[in-house]
């Protein structure tokens, strides 16, 4: 088989980190070649690369022989790349064909033709198997699922000779999802190379004919499909290096605690994304919540902290039923939950502000009278909060932004510290975090614990919740599909049930 | 196909509503106006309702960038100071006037796309600072008001054409023609929607945001300078009024909600940015024919833009992510 595109020693830095090491890559007309590897393996650097989203640092790109260097996406879609991406390149205000043709509209005298783009349009859907969908619909007016199609049909009628999707199953529904498995397999037997990143790996199996497995950003193995068991492929994408040694945990509290949980969720389901949550957080526990990037773990973070409008279900603090319908009411005395969001910059801090201002933020209620903020007990209440956590911020009326990255993390936990809270929800506090940073937020979880606070963390790290969590809650698709815990709480079951495939692989 | 029909009265159905808005408001004030449908009264009805309705247009194409020009009305009033010099004498130096008129306009708008695209400012600040430079080249074209303008052709666009038809509204329908409907169904304007729409999207689909953005800042400056040159006609001469120019900007943005576009881009028209100028214009008239204090005036344009706006806000009660609210 001859290669059409050739990552060669391709590499990518953001800041200090690797995304990408010398990784390379090839794919071939005809083929199906899936990409595999857990979160951060470097999966989407790579086709960000291909597609000429991200330039690499180092190494060759070389298509049909030749090495060119993309330097917009426009060039690579010039050069017969399409990519469908994880987050939808749609514009939500256009109609279906307006984007579909939104690269290259056809003109007739320089003005839009719209007979012909209608007819482009049409043609695109209905190879895409999406014939009902209106071309003059607004896209903003479909479903997810149909709004994935529309975003294939465009990348389609592009005639591309790669063709790249990027977990673009997601978030179909399963007619849709049969519709393009059928596509795939029909665009392969006319000679597209596809590339296929999915964390399904029965889609894998059904779809793929050659898989590449990546891991902390460089190339494990390249292998025809079929040729290795699920649980040797799983054991290809785990073994990452145990950076450094965790706080150790304390003796599992006994099931038959009697004490009232800090929090006790029943039933809890919202707009189809989360089902059914069921879980308890003792005092002194930490839970951690498992599972791909986007399984519902931020949803249930959010559901819990006041934020989504309708949710059903039950929740208990302190064994009070509580309806929580702000992050004001959450952050309130009687119920304590503070909430670290995954997004720092945006979610987190309010970066033009002083340190100061953003730490006493959440709790300047507790450093008011009458509204009138008491400058020297919030002066008291931050000048110890740093000496705890040992942020190390030159000066506190330097604006947040100005810190690292570890230090603002820090700013935003312990913004909430400030406020006492009962229950600690953490949304991957530690991504992107120098080692020594990281290290200090886990002794700090830790004492939160042993100090009486419920701690619930998400982590796209599976070494981190092994090493943190006394028990770890696995999600797919919006349910806890398993508890881990214990000895069975390690990185191979962890990987195996987030892929959907633990009967097999566990031993 | 019928469907195809209700795909198309959805997307320009704020365009339809502000339409709808002011044949009945229109229509009030005719019946209601002493002399009644004459062509006299819809000629200085039209005279008055194209100047802002064409700032109006000039405003919708940034805004339908997600953008915002600030300095529509100052480009207006400069381009009034600069055509009350030079659209002077013979016919032929006459036309030479309106020419170097709207290259100017064009410039100006050039120029604030290129600070916004190159100097990668918000359009906001940019077009305040510009906007004030604007007005400063007009005071010192026009210190105090005065000048003069070809009288031929002022009386020919300001007066009615035989069959009582106001001359200003063939220019207002030659305007769309000419402009906008290009604009509308080229690549560039497509891709001004796209960027309004969702820019990332518009970046990742390989759409060239910066010309589109310096295409429709240039646009919108020959456009205000059509409105500039078009109040020289009407008043027979220059005046350097920050005033006007303010209220221009103003009114612009105000019509362009009213007639159905979002300030958060991504769609609408600048059609319906011309009814909602005439709207905003007959409200003004309306006050008058029914005797009520002019005072009254500014609170009446008050309410009917906050319900206009608060149409556009009704689907945020669907939202059920709260943060979604503030993206």
């Amino acid at each position: 088989m001859e290669a059409i595109l050739r990552l060669e020693e391709v590499s990518k830095r953001y800041g200090g980190v690797h995304a990408l090491e010398r990784a390379s890559f090839a794919c071939a007309p005809g083929h199906i070649h899936a990409l595999l590897g857990e979160n951060g393996a470097g999966k989407s650097t790579l086709i960000k690369v291909m597609a000429g989203v991200v330039q690499p640092d180092e190494g060759r790109i070389v298509l049909e022989g030749s090495e060119r260097r993309f330097l917009h996406p426009q060039e690579a879609v010039a050069a017969g790349i399409a990519c469908i991406f994880q987050e939808l390149s749609l514009m939500p205000d256009l109609s279906v064909a307006d984007n579909i043709c939104i690269t290259n509209p056809p003109r007739r005298r320089g003005l839009i033709d719209r007979r012909a783009q209608r007819r482009i349009a049409e043609a695109a859907l209905a190879r895409a198997g999406a014939e009902g969908i209106h071309p003059l619909a607004p896209v903003a007016s479909l479903s997810l699922s149909r709004r994935q199609m529309v975003e294939i049909a465009k990348a389609l009628a592009r005639e591309p000779k790669i063709l790249i999707l990027d977990e673009a199953t997601s978030a179909l529904t399963a007619a849709d999802v049969e519709r393009v498995f059928a596509l795939l397999h029909r665009l392969r037997d006319e000679g597209l190379a596809i590339v296929y990143i999915s964390h399904r790996m029965h889609e894998v199996a059904a779809l793929a004919d050659d898989c590449s497995v990546f891991r902390n950003g460089r190339h494990v193995a390249t292998f025809a499909a079929g040729t290795r068991s699920n649980a040797e492929t799983v054991a290809m994408m785990i073994g990452r290096d145990i950076e450094h040694a965790y706080p150790p945990k304390p003796a599992p509290l006994p099931a038959s605690d009697a004490r009232t949980p800090a929090i006790e969720v029943r039933d809890l389901s919202w707009n189809g994304q989360l089902h059914d949550i069921a879980l308890t957080v003792r005092r002194g526990e930490i839970v951690g919540l498992g599972g791909l990037d986007g399984q519902g773990q931020r949803e249930l973070f959010l559901a819990l902290f006041g934020v989504l409008r309708g949710v059903s279900g039950e929740v208990r603090v302190e064994g009070e039923p509580v309806a929580v319908r702000s992050p004001r009411e959450a952050k309130h005395a009687g119920i304590g939950i503070a909430l670290v969001p995954e997004d720092r910059k945006t979610d987190g801090l309010m970066l033009p502000m002083s340190v100061r201002d953003n730490l006493s933020f959440a709790a300047l209620d507790r450093f008011s009278r009458g509204g009138v903020v008491v400058a020297s007990a919030e002066a008291a209440a931050v000048a110890e909060i740093v000496r705890r956590l040992s942020i190390k911020a030159p000066e506190l009326g330097d604006a947040a932004g100005t810190l690292s990255g570890g230090n603002q993390q820090k700013v935003v936990i312990a913004k909430w510290l400030l406020n006492a809270p009962r229950i600690v929800l953490l949304n991957d506090p530690t991504r992107g975090i120098d080692v020594g940073t990281k290290q200090e937020i886990h002794v700090l979880l830790r004492r939160l614990a042993d100090d009486g606070a419920a701690v619930l963390l998400y982590s796209t790290d599976y070494a981190e919740l092994i090493g943190c969590c006394d028990r770890v809650a696995v999600f797919l698709d919006g349910r806890i599909v398993r508890w881990l815990a214990g000895d069975d709480l390690n990185e191979h079951a962890l990987v195996a049930t987030a892929l959907d495939v633990a009967a097999e692989a566990t031993h | 196909m019928r469907r195809d029909w209700l795909y198309h009265f959805r997307e320009f159905r704020g365009a339809y509503a502000a339409g709808a808005m002011f044949v009945v408001i229109f229509a009030v004030y005719i019946a209601k106006h002493q002399t009644g449908w004459a062509v006299p009264v819809l000629t200085t009805a039209a005279n008055k309702g194209v100047l802002l309705a064409i700032v109006a247009m000039a405003q919708t194409l940034p805004v339908l960038t997600s953008g915002i020009d600030l300095s529509v009305g100052m480009v207006f009033v400069l381009a009034n100071c600069l055509a009350s010099h030079v659209v002077v004498g013979t016919p032929l130096q006459a036309a030479a006037g309106c020419v170097a008129v709207l290259a100017t306009g064009a410039l100006c708008g050039f120029v604030n796309g290129a600070i916004i695209v190159w100097g990668r400012l918000q359009p906001i600040v940019t077009t305040i600072a510009t906007g004030t430079v604007y007005y400063g080249i007009a005071l010192g074209l026009r210190p105090v008001p005065g000048g003069d303008v070809h009288a031929g052709l002022a009386d020919a666009l300001t007066g009615a054409l035989p069959g009582g038809v106001p001359a200003m509204l063939v220019v207002l329908v030659g305007v769309v023609v000419v402009v906008w409907l290009p604009f509308r169904r080229s690549v560039v304007g497509r891709a001004a929607l796209a960027i309004g729409s969702s820019e990332a999207a518009a970046y990742m689909s390989g759409v060239d945001i910066g010309r589109t953005k310096l295409v429709t800042y240039t646009l919108a400056g020959l456009l205000a300078a059509i409105a500039g040159l078009l109040l020289t006609f009407v008043t027979y001469s220059g005046e350097a009024s920050s005033a006007s120019g303010g209220v221009y900007t103003l009114n612009s943005i105000a019509a362009v909600v009213i007639g159905g576009t979002s300030l958060a881009g991504g769609a609408g028209s600048a059609i319906g940015s011309i009814f909602g100028a005439l709207v905003l214009r007959t409200i003004g008239d309306l006050l008058f024919v029914f005797d009520l204090e002019p005072l009254w005036q500014p609170l009446f344009q008050g309410v009917i833009l906050l319900v206009a706006v608060s149409l556009g806000a009704l689907q945020l009660l669907k939202v059920t992510d709260r943060l979604e609210i503030f993206r």
